[in-house]
């Protein structure tokens, strides 16, 4: 088993005074991939955004490789190798879709620079035909393959999509999956937040799932399948 | 003749305004924070005008040293002090800002005293040029203008231009984004604050010789730099351009032609502006 590049530990993390996060941990290895479900409101975002130092926990430890970041800089967290791709995209739309990429454009932390610009316009061609237009300007399908590849640019370790194929057209939904494995074959460790538990389950090597910001399941997802009751009862599938 | 005289006095009072103006409205598109200390920056340029002319003579000195001295200033200003007030409310913002006018009321006041000083036109520029017969225009007012055209459009390549504009840009839209994409926001706030306050501290420089130094040279520009941005839309540094050249020729006609009601018109103006277009007249971002 080789050495967690995320290992989180026992989090607790709060809005004001709503206690969301009660006591998760999550570890996330080099290479794999890992489903985060749970209906909505359970925690899932808050979990990501706990990882990504964009709140701080109130208590417990976030190590990558080992060290200790609980509470560092985000920009210093995203630099330990972690592409973040939030609910809602998150894409600047009053820069243009080049502008969009080559901010975020860096090697990785190895020096590797396997995902380029013009790797990732191959990737999304739709990119490449919207280049010089604006953020503003984009579909929402357009806006998630920027995020996507916004995030690629920076040759991470690890890629945190949160949501990414909410409220597509069924086909680009095919076109991120697409996506998500490919980058998932490239060596890149995913965690993944999704609501279509089947697509989900297919890509993942393990998924956890939170109700209530606690941990109710984590395990193989043919597990999780196994026990369609209690599936049921958590996802409200 | 005299309607030339007061377009290109227009012209030139607009282009000065809107380099007080642009760092303002930078400083609060990006950082989030209205700067009412940014008409002492000013202050700090025409002061530094004043003395480096009376000790070295040489006037020219005043635009590197304010480059310089200005961009070191303000990045000092939001390090130590700017840098720990953005996520604090907006009345303490405004107090901080307050007090830093102070402070640099006192200052200049115990270090150069209370004096008006007239700063001389440098040699190089101490003529008139003919524009049309009968008439010339004086060349330092030239100079002026065409210093402030340069650094407006050196501003806008910059931003529109850069890789650092784009991140300037991108900061200003979703701060917390930029530091998801490995970036550390607070590197670009000292950037942009830096850059803020130099072009105030040069527009404080280049006005020197036309209006003399006084104490609180600064509060006449800063209240109406803060009418050029609201009309040119908070935060949006190409609204504040054209807002400023308007607000100049009102302000300069209005006083030449109109000189009654001209100290009320840019205010008139900036009350109809929010009431009919509450976001400002020009541009929707920076
Ligand atoms: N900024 C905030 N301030 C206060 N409460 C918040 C904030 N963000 C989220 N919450 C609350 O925290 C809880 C967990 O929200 P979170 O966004 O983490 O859920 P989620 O599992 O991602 O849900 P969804 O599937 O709807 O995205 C919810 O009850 C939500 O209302
Ligand atoms: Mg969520």
């Amino acid at each position: 088993m080789s050495a967690a590049l995320i290992d989180a530990r026992d989090l607790h993390t709060y809005y004001d005074d709503s206690h969301i996060l009660r006591g998760v941990s999550l570890r996330l290895r080099a290479g794999e991939t890992v489903g985060l479900m749970g209906r909505n409101g359970m925690g899932k975002s808050t979990l990501i955004r706990t990882l990504m130092g964009l709140v701080k926990p109130r208590r417990g430890t976030i190590l990558i490789d080992g060290r200790d970041m609980t509470g560092a800089a985000t920009f210093r967290i995203a630099r330990t190798g972690i592409a973040y791709v939030p609910e809602g995209r998150g894409i600047f739309a009053s820069l243009r879709v080049a502008e969009n990429l080559s901010i975020a454009a860096r090697p990785g932390i190895d020096g590797s620079v396997a995902w380029d610009i013009p790797r990732v316009l191959q990737l999304f061609p739709r990119l490449a035909e919207r280049i010089g237009n604006g953020g503003d300007q984009l579909s929402g399908g357009e806006q998630q393959m920027l995020a996507i590849a916004r995030a690629l640019v920076t040759n991470p370790r690890i890629l945190i999509l949160d949501e990414a194929t909410e409220g597509l057209a069924p086909l680009i939904r095919d076109e991120i999956w697409h996506t998500i494995r490919l980058v998932r074959d490239s060596g890149i460790a995913t965690l993944l937040v999704d609501k279509t538990v089947a697509e989900v389950t297919a890509v993942a090597d393990r998924v956890m799932v939170l109700v209530k910001g606690e941990t109710v399941f984590e395990g193989r997802p043919t597990a999780l399948m196994a026990d369609a009751d209690r599936m049921h009862g958590w996802l409200g599938v | 003749m005299n309607l030339l005289a007061q377009l290109l006095n227009g012209l030139q009072y607009g282009l000065l305004l809107f380099l007080i103006a642009s760092g303002l409205t930078l400083v609060f598109g990006v950082l989030g924070v209205i700067n009412l200390a940014h008409g002492s920056l000013f202050m700090v340029g025409a002061y530094l005008a004043y003395v480096i002319a009376k000790t070295t003579g040489a006037l020219w000195l005043a635009l590197p040293a304010g480059l310089i001295g200005g961009i070191m200033l303000g990045a000092g200003l939001e390090r130590f002090l700017f840098r720990h007030f953005y996520h604090r409310e907006h009345l303490d913002q405004v107090l901080l800002t307050f007090a830093l006018i102070l402070l640099f009321e006192e200052g200049r006041s115990f270090l150069l005293g209370n004096d008006f000083h007239s700063v001389p036109v440098p040699a190089l520029f101490d003529f008139s040029i003919p524009v049309a017969p009968g008439f010339s225009y004086s060349a330092y007012r030239f100079f002026v203008i065409g210093c402030c055209l340069a650094l407006g459009a050196a501003l806008y390549l910059w931003i529109e231009r850069t890789r650092m504009g784009a991140i300037i840009r991108a900061a200003a839209e979703k701060p917390e984004m930029v530091d998801v994409i490995g970036i550390d926001a607070r590197r670009v706030h000292m950037v942009v604050f830096a850059i803020g306050t130099a072009l105030a501290v040069i527009a404080g420089a280049l006005a020197a010789p036309l209006y003399s130094v006084y104490p609180g040279i600064g509060d006449g520009f800063l209240i109406i730099s803060f009418v050029v941005v609201v009309i040119g839309g908070l935060g949006s540094v190409s609204g504040a351009f054209w807002s400023a050249l308007l607000i100049g020729m009102v302000d300069t006609l209005g006083k030449a032609y109109m000189p009654a009601v001209a100290g009320l018109a840019i205010y008139v103006l900036m009350a109809a502006v929010l009431l009919v277009r509450p976001s400002g007249l020009f541009g929707q971002r920076a």
